[in-house]
């Protein structure tokens, strides 16, 4: 049974297309067959995440409108096998497409492939609109910040309005640190005001940043606590029980001996 | 009780304290969804039943949705506080 899973977050900027792109790569890594889509027209970025944008050809607009067909556009990426990407338009804007081709188009790809995901732009209007049409699940992704909680709780009801029940929380760019010292809200801080389950923690990493800049998803290194996070919550959207990690763990060798003898550490 | 003992010791309350009182008392508004055509409709009920038993100031009278302390504790629950200037009482109401 294929599923369609839109990734959202009201608020821009907190990391919805990294959480596709990791997740998606996370998933064909394990052997599912997946296809991206961005549907955030006129703004695409997922294409330069997965480091695909020298393949593009056709778009998600060309394809609704039927300019070209969905095989067409559909890139493969050669990197890893059963990941497909569906581009969105560039050089147009959100109404290019409607809720009812969306839902037409999730249909489509559902006898192809497991795993749909839908990359939602930020904002509520018709991109959102768009995004949701034809998922039959959802993931939002917040920051520990009150301008993305806040938004996350907006598009939360709006999900739910809209027959999207149950929707998933992805806390991304958490600081152990600065939760540590009371600078942070906390995982439970964010849940007890959100009130929905959890799917995941993504700890503030550097290495997403040099990923983005090469071009090759996170959840690919082994090394990263980021990449570590991504593999896990992939394995949860498959339905395995997997143990939230806990952050403070991963901390260094020195760091550990400082606190040994009571040193300060920052 | 324990947040003002923690503020006569001097130990200030932390950031993430702030952020969280701050978002829940935002959220109070967000989901409550209220629309200042929603909060008129409430107004001008109110007056029509009011108006049955007192003559009342319609130009002074305010209306919103706040905040207040719950009485079990230190926890906040949203309000709908009317402020309603009374003219003069009709005598059909005693």
């Amino acid at each position: 049974m294929s599923e369609v899973i839109v990734i959202t977050s009201g608020k821009g900027g907190v990391g919805k297309t990294t959480t596709t792109a990791n997740i998606g790569t996370g998933l064909a890594l394990m052997g599912k067959k997946v296809v991206l889509i961005d549907t955030d027209i006129g703004l695409r970025n997922l294409d330069v995440v997965m480091g695909l944008e020298n393949r593009i050809v056709y778009d998600l607009v060309d394809v609704v409108e039927g300019f070209c067909r969905l095989k067409q556009a559909l890139i493969k990426d050669k990197r890893y096998e059963g990941l497909y990407l569906l581009p969105a338009a560039q050089t147009r804007d959100k109404t290019a497409v409607t809720p009812q081709q969306m839902i037409k188009l999730c249909d489509e790809l559902r006898e192809e492939f497991d795993y749909i995901l839908v990359d939602c732009p930020a904002g509520i209007e018709q991109g959102f609109k768009n995004a949701i049409a034809g998922a039959n699940r959802a993931i939002v992704v917040t920051t520990p910040e009150v301008s993305a909680v806040r938004d996350a709780d907006r598009i939360i009801g709006l999900l739910e309005a809209n027959e999207l029940r149950n929707p998933k929380l992805l806390i991304n760019r958490v600081r152990p640190d600065m939760v540590k010292r009371g600078d942070m809200m906390s995982i439970d801080d964010i849940i007890d005001i959100l009130a929905i389950d959890l799917i995941g923690v993504v700890p503030d990493d550097e290495k997403i940043v040099v990923s983005t800049n090469k071009g090759e998803p996170v959840v690919t290194d082994n090394k990263s606590l980021a990449g570590q996070a991504y593999r896990n919550i992939a394995r949860r959207v498959l339905g395995e029980e997997v143990p939230i990690m806990d952050l403070e763990a991963d901390e260094g060798f020195m760091v550990k001996l400082k606190k040994l003898f009571g040193l300060k550490t920052t | 009780m324990i947040l003002d003992l923690s503020r006569l010791f001097g130990r200030p309350k932390s950031s993430k304290d702030l952020a969280k009182e701050r978002l829940k008392l935002v959220l109070i508004h967000d989901r409550a969804n209220v629309s200042p055509q929603f909060l008129e409709m409430v107004k001008s009920e109110i007056i029509k039943v009011i108006t049955n038993y007192m003559d009342v100031d319609e130009s002074a009278l305010d209306i919103q949705i706040t905040k207040t302390k719950s009485e079990d504790g230190d926890g906040v629950v949203p309000a709908l506080v009317a402020n309603i200037p009374i003219k003069n009482v009709k005598s059909c109401g005693r």
